[in-house]
């Protein structure tokens, strides 16, 4: 059994983490959007909160989710102009090619493709943005990658 | 950079909206001083006259889990009824109470502690022999003491049996201005 962190009362980790999730999500996003973001990700957070294991990686985890948030509100903006300016503040616009290919994979899948080749993300903080084992989010994946292979050679 | 105050009320709020909250508090001012009172879906489980969060947040965490946040609106029920009796207009609370994580002796006494009524003070082992338990005026008295929920449940109106005020978690100077409120003291 492992001795992990405690977890901290989420007041704590909110105060602790906010101004650079605002920071984060502004870059992606811009001051407008990331507003909305912001509440999004601290509300998925504190979903999540309740089945965190431990109190460890609490900052890479929640930069996890506001990139998650960041990239579910380009994509829902997708057909809208700002797009283009808000993509092209990001320094890894990567995401941009990935999403409309990877569209059609099964949600955990498509997720955990877009965190590790669009945001470069490690499979700890992958799966701590996805509530699974690092094996896991290693599995989803190569399964997603395999599955995208498949699709674009046939 | 900073986070806009609305932006930040506005998390606090949906937070408790959307009942993601294991404790919601806030800290309400009275005539006795600022109280920090927290609430759970269950209803009201704290009420603590050390208004600093920072040093009450481990203790709610204990209480109810991790997601204790501050979010003015788990406390609006509270805060109207404490507005209420501080102005002298209401007499009991109507508050559903939070009582988990209590052993069984401290829920019984502060079962019976909440049936002493306004402006009537009871003593220690009159409470004790109301559990059943009438050699137990020292254990009552230490229930008293880690009273969770001062004021709602009324542990200030149990004094000792000669009618000294014995003393008060949140200080004797408190005590004093509840029973006067309440017209227990002159």
């Amino acid at each position: 059994m492992m001795h992990g962190v405690a977890i901290p009362p989420f007041e704590r980790f909110y105060e602790e983490h906010r101004v650079e999730v605002l920071r984060v999500l502004r870059r992606r996003l811009g001051p407008e959007r990331a507003e909305d973001a912001f509440q999004e990700t601290f509300l998925r957070a504190l979903q999540a909160y309740r089945r965190l294991e431990h109190g460890e990686h609490l900052r890479a985890w929640v930069i996890t989710i506001a990139k998650n948030v960041a990239v579910d509100t380009l994509r829902r903006a997708r057909p809208t102009s700002e797009l283009v300016e808000a993509g092209a503040e990001d320094s890894r616009p990567e995401y941009e090619e990935l999403a409309p290919l990877t569209d059609g994979l099964p949600p955990k899948e498509r997720a955990a493709v877009v965190l590790r080749y669009g945001y470069d993300l490690s499979y700890d903080q992958i799966a701590a943005a996805l509530g699974s084992s690092e094996d896991a989010a290693r599995q989803a994946a190569s399964t997603g990658v395999r599955r995208l292979r498949g699709r674009t050679s046939s | 950079m900073s986070i806009s105050p609305d932006l930040d009320l506005r998390f606090r709020t949906a937070a408790a909206s959307l009942g993601l909250l294991d404790l919601g508090y806030d800290v309400v001012e009275t005539p006795i001083g600022p109280l920090l009172v927290a609430a759970s879906d269950r209803g009201l489980a704290s009420i603590s006259y050390d208004a600093e969060p920072e040093a009450a947040l481990d203790q709610l965490a204990r209480i109810a889990g991790p997601r204790v946040l501050r979010s003015p609106p788990s406390v609006d029920e509270a805060r109207r009824e404490l507005d209420e009796y501080f102005e002298g207009r209401r007499h009991s609370f109507d508050l559903t109470l939070d009582l988990r994580a209590m052993p069984p002796f401290t829920t019984e006494v502060l079962r019976e502690l909440a049936k002493v009524p306004y402006g009537e003070t009871t003593t220690y082992g009159a409470l004790a022999a109301r559990v059943g338990r009438p050699r137990a005026s020292r254990a009552v008295g230490t229930v008293m003491n880690r009273n969770r929920i001062p004021i709602v449940l009324p542990c200030h109106r149990v004094v000792g049996s000669t009618g000294n005020l014995v003393g008060y978690a949140g200080g004797l100077d408190r005590k004093t201005a509840l029973l006067r409120l309440e017209g227990a003291l002159l």
